[in-house]
């Protein structure tokens, strides 16, 4: 491979500046729906006593699982050392960061006291997997902010495969801390399963995957850069491989549900009987998600058509909500299984199964955080240079490993 | 303090400071209720005498004002669902009133500590009724996945949220088998000094957690008692001449959800 030569964005204009703006806007309204809510209270929104994570956390934990695997191409390179992965390593390491920024801000104003966050970065409970979390998160700042370092300035180059490999097996750390958050949870039946952590790891290199090979494609677009044939075969191959693994997955959890006879009833919520949660099962996350994208990936017909893998990743994408929105919501609102063999009612939704209304203010949330990491990567990419200037296929070399 | 109640049927309770006075105690019950003295009558330094009408059915503490929390007690509460009577929310109300709950008409997100739930067996059709709320489990997950520690469980078995610390993230809920706990989902005025709570943070059973550090019982228990279906016991599960200790020996006691190991603190019978 020839000498990389990188290049900052010109950024300068309007089609910049609009798209700076747009995310802007939709910043503004994430935050003027934040003050709605903590004025008001939470009950202006969709979240219940029943169902106590709603759409902001969907958001929150897709745009956290999707960093831990933006970080993958960067990985491949460093800790892999396959070659051609190497000049998109700055700008998976951008996104990385770019995407956990964006999800912690949405997790951190859905709290009930966003006023605290001293509080929760200075009282640890270290038997509690969300602690646990708050330090991984931060870890994740500096061991990818360090690779990112010792990827632009050459005078801490040499330290560049540690970084790497820090941040390859933090970030790993990272995502089991993110599925734990539900395997730990013993006393709920679509929960408390060790299955989680793993498939969150697979889930993210997926969703990951997707969004960069999102972002490379409209970079090398609106700047007119060459973006050759071969990089985008060979990450289109790779998120082949990791959509059938989160397919597989997923099948493995409700297989082991399946079989044991103390699962049947929520198996039957959430495959036959859940309503809604079951459509965006079946259509949102297997068939949007899974099976159609991955017919597309490998037919012979697109293989080099931007505009299908562009589909495929939104599709892919779409099915990422999809999923943590049924592993997430649906989870909740099967009810407790507080007291086994009775038919239960209360007052409190005791044995019915819990329904949610997503409201504006929540989803205006959510977005604002798909915004804002778009935002930091829009502008990073004019002040620094973390772009190749071509990715041609002349330039990464074909034969490289 | 617990305050006393003349119009109720009258026993005198006693209460010690002492840590080590538990047989003073007995001995001095068995003297005084035979006096039938109403009120709360200081006799001594650092000994209370309070009369209840929770007393009267055999609900007792030992917790006297100003006694550090330790575990020399685990609180505990028996239930026995055959005498729980459906349709009754006497506990439920005098919860909501003890602890300020006030609703908004808005049920999926008004808060309950304590909710009466309707059973039918599936197999038998047997019908009956019980409160639920916080069990008060040993080895609480609440307080186990509570990132800053805001959810704890106190040296005496009683679960608490600290409401300075409870940053609202909602674990605690996601955690709890019971869905004990509620969300405060709007501003909250008219606070009862005794039961502070906070927009924005999580809140749940107390156990009456003031009422008992000075000496008294939960007023859920209290309710119960007075309205004469005796169907809930407050006590000292580590004391084992307390009447919870005599009923759960005498005739059993379940956890909800055994399978969890949590060892609540809250039992029931005809389950």
């Amino acid at each position: 491979m020839s000498k990389i030569e990188y290049t900052s964005v010109e950024g300068k204009s309007l089609p910049y500046f609009a798209l700076l703006g747009g995310l802007a806007v939709v910043m503004l309204l994430a935050i003027a729906s934040v003050f709605y809510m903590e004025h008001e209270g939470h009950y202006v929104t969709g979240m219940t006593n029943q169902i106590v994570w709603g759409m902001p956390h969907v958001f929150a934990i897709f745009l956290i699982v999707a960093a831990s695997g933006a970080l993958n191409v960067a990985s491949i390179a460093s800790v892999f050392r396959k070659k051609i992965y190497e000049p998109m390593a700055r700008l998976s390491a951008l996104l990385a960061l770019a995407l956990l920024t964006g999800g912690l801000v949405v997790l951190l104003l859905d709290l009930g006291r966003p006023d605290r966050l001293i509080i929760a970065m200075t009282y640890y409970n270290f038997k509690s997997i969300f602690a646990w979390n708050i330090i991984l998160y931060t870890g994740f700042f500096g061991f990818v902010g360090a690779y990112l370092w010792t990827m632009m300035d050459h005078n801490v180059y040499k330290f560049k495969p540690y970084a790497g490999f820090f941040a390859f097996v933090w970030r790993l750390i990272l995502t089991t801390g993110t599925g734990s958050i539900f395997g730990f949870l013993v006393a709920r039946s679509a929960y408390d399963a060790a299955l989680m952590a793993p498939m969150f790891i697979i889930m993210s290199f997926s969703f990951g995957l997707a969004i960069f090979l999102l972002v490379l494609m409209a970079s090398y677009k609106w700047t007119n850069m060459e973006l050759g044939d071969v990089v985008v075969n060979r990450l289109r191959n790779l998120l082949g491989v990791f959509v059938a693994a989160v397919l597989y997955f997923t099948a493995v959890y409700h297989v082991t549900n399946l079989y044991a006879t103390q699962h049947h009833e929520v198996e039957k919520f959430l495959l036959l009987e859940g309503g809604v949660f079951t459509n965006i099962f079946w259509v949102g996350e297997i068939l949007i998600g899974g099976i159609i994208p991955l017919i597309l990936i490998y037919a012979p017909g697109v293989k080099n058509c931007r505009k299908t893998l562009g589909l495929i990743c939104t599709m892919i994408i779409i099915g990422g909500f999809s999923k943590i929105y049924t592993i997430l919501i649906a989870g909740q609102a099967y009810p407790l299984e507080i007291f086994p063999g009775y038919e239960v009612s209360s007052s409190f939704y005791d044995g019915v199964v819990n329904s949610y209304s997503p409201s504006l203010p929540e989803i205006l949330l959510g977005l604002g955080g798909i915004a804002m990491t778009l935002f930091i990567v829009v502008f990073a990419l004019k002040v620094l240079r973390f772009l190749p200037a071509s990715l041609a296929d002349s330039v990464v070399d074909p034969h490289a490993k | 303090m617990f305050d006393s109640k003349d119009t109720a049927p009258a026993k005198i309770d006693f209460f010690n400071l002492d840590a080590d006075a538990d047989n003073v105690n007995i001995s001095r019950r068995d003297f005084l209720s035979k006096t039938a003295v109403a009120g709360t009558v200081a006799i001594a330094p650092g000994v209370l005498l309070h009369s209840t009408s929770a007393s009267a059915s055999g609900n007792t503490s030992t917790k006297a004002s100003g006694e550090e929390v330790s575990s020399k007690n685990r609180w505990g509460m028996l239930i026995d669902t055959a005498k729980c009577a459906d349709g009754c929310t006497g506990c439920v109300d005098a919860c909501n009133e003890e602890n300020g709950l006030v609703g908004h008409d808005r049920p999926a997100t008004d808060t309950q500590y304590i909710r009466k739930v309707t059973l039918k067996e599936k197999s038998t059709g047997h019908e009956l009724s019980l409160p639920l709320m916080c069990q008060h489990c040993e080895t609480a997950p609440c307080a186990d996945v509570c990132p800053t520690g805001a959810s704890f469980v106190r040296a005496d078995g009683i679960a608490l949220v600290d409401k300075h610390i409870c940053i609202g993230c909602r674990y605690c809920m996601m955690a709890c088998p019971y869905k004990a706990r509620s969300f405060v989902h709007e501003n909250v005025d008219s606070q009862k000094l005794t039961a502070p709570r906070g927009k924005g943070t999580v809140e749940s059973c107390t156990m009456c957690v003031t009422r008992v550090d000075n000496g008294g019982i939960p007023a859920c228990v209290e309710a119960c008692t007075e309205d004469n279906h005796n169907a809930m016991i407050f006590g000292d599960l580590n004391n084992p001449e307390s009447d919870i200790s005599i009923a759960l020996k005498a005739r059993g006691g379940k956890q909800l959800r055994p399978d969890l190991r949590l060892n609540t603190g809250v039992r029931y019978q005809g389950l």
